[in-house]
């Protein structure tokens, strides 16, 4: 199964965008800028992975498959660092959530015999896992940025009773951890009726058959429910520390950001 | 915020006594560890705070918040989570008792009650952890006259029949007046008498 894709055709698509650069410059949304720099990021990275692809698969090497994805859990631990700044050294629990979320979970489909040990398998699935995963991290850690900012009192009259840092925090970890993995149950419960997923779009329109297509999109939802939940429970269990010092105490967050 | 202090507290009642921003909350919270000072050292009955365990140190020099801040659950819920935390069971009554509360309240929620009976139940929250020390953080400030001077005669009342030692920050000198062996005030963090 093959099918050819026209830079003509790409391009076409942009009208679709300019209806986008319309609406926000009609409503004064200021996004016309975004757009644009968001259409050129878009096509050179994409384009770039496409031709990394592209020679990971003609090489067939499974050590180049682990160098790609080492990198995309390093850009997606920045990014998801940057998302949640307000949590003071977050950096190393997202890197381990990720990792983790990655290797768990690609090894358990191997181990599993879902996939065959392929780049063609590793790569794309991969890339999903870690994207979703650090979605997770950073929407969990977040949360709990804002939690613990909202529940100083609540935190600091506990800590004055004899708790940990652990005890303290305990209630606001869970609601993060939830924070963190509903967004994925939730758009696992309406798939296929509100919406369709990428992969099974993808397959679709390359021309699959359309219950292959459903039983692969099925596979990967189902396995990036169990990243998620690792990239988030590792995060926001880990990433609580930040806010405590060694002694149980809460350390001062700065004034939040608008 | 605090400079140049040097300060004994003893047993009985002190006030530490100032304006919003003389540090007075400040020095309360390294009392019992919740905050570290740049330098200098605080004692806890000789010994260095930074060398005992922060959270027997809370439990011995035990804070009643400024606001209540009620965990989720009843009153009895609230007063037995301290011990619970050291692996202690405790009867509730005894607790609600000594702040001035009815056995009745042990299973209404906490949230549920007035401001001025929730800083009850944090003072009750707190003695059930048998403090040697109470650290009370502007304990009435969210009252009205009439629950204050209610408050104030349950803490003066374990001050005299338990002999339990109290840091009482106010910012009302009448209430350190009335209430304190001794008045320590604090202006930009540093003692003015």
């Amino acid at each position: 199964m093959r099918i050819n894709v026209t830079l003509l055709e790409v391009a076409a698509s942009l009208v679709l965008v300019g209806l986008a650069a319309a609406v926000s410059y009609w409503r004064r949304a200021d996004l016309e800028k975004d757009l644009g720099v968001a259409v050129l990021r878009s096509f050179l990275q994409l384009t770039a992975v496409g031709y990394v692809i592209q020679a990971i698969f003609d090489s067939d090497s499974l050590w180049l498959v682990v160098l790609l994805l080492a990198v995309m859990v390093g850009f997606g631990s920045w990014t998801a660092r940057r998302r949640a700044r307000e949590v003071p050294g977050a950096l190393p629990p997202i890197v381990l959530g990720l990792a983790t979320a990655a290797a768990v979970t690609l090894a358990l489909v191997l181990i599993l015999g879902v996939f065959d040990p392929k780049p063609r398998f590793l790569v794309p699935v991969g890339g999903m896992v870690i994207g979703n995963a650090m979605t997770a991290a950073a929407v969990a850690l977040n949360r709990l940025a804002d939690e613990v900012r909202s529940s100083r009192l609540q935190i600091e009259a506990t800590l004055a009773l004899g708790a940990t840092a652990a005890e303290a925090a305990r209630g606001m970890v869970t609601r993060s951890l939830r924070s963190g993995m509903i967004p994925l149950i939730d758009s696992t419960k309406t798939t296929g009726v509100v919406f369709f997923p990428g992969t099974m779009v993808g397959m679709l329109l390359a021309g699959a058959d359309p219950i292959d297509a459903v039983r692969l999109q099925l596979i990967l939802l189902w396995t990036l429910m169990g990243s998620v939940a690792i990239s988030a429970v590792l995060a926001t269990t880990l990433g609580y520390r930040g806010f405590f010092t060694s002694a149980h105490q809460l350390r001062e967050l700065p004034p939040k950001e608008r | 915020m605090l400079r140049d202090l040097s300060l004994d507290i003893g047993p009985g009642v002190t006030a530490l006594l100032g304006p919003s921003g003389s540090g007075k909350s400040s020095l309360l919270r390294l009392l019992n560890r919740l905050a570290d000072p740049d330098d200098g050292t605080v004692r806890f009955k000789g010994e260095d705070v930074t060398g005992l365990d922060p959270r027997e140190l809370r439990r011995r020099a035990c804070m009643v918040p400024q606001l209540p801040a009620p965990l989720p659950g009843t009153v009895a819920d609230n007063i037995r989570y301290g011990p619970g935390l050291f692996g202690r069971a405790v009867g509730v009554e005894r607790p609600l008792e000594l702040a001035g509360l009815t056995r009745l309240y042990a299973d209404r929620e906490a949230d549920q009650l007035s401001v001025g009976e929730q800083q009850r139940v944090m003072l009750a929250r707190a003695l059930a952890l048998e403090p040697d020390v109470l650290l009370l953080d502007e304990p009435t400030s969210a009252l009205d006259d009439y629950t204050k001077r209610g408050v104030e005669r349950t803490l003066a009342e374990l001050a005299d029949h338990s002999g339990l030692s109290m840091v009482l920050v106010t910012h009302e000198s009448g209430q350190a007046e009335r209430m304190a062996d001794r008045i320590v005030e604090l202006r930009s963090g540093r003692i003015a008498r």
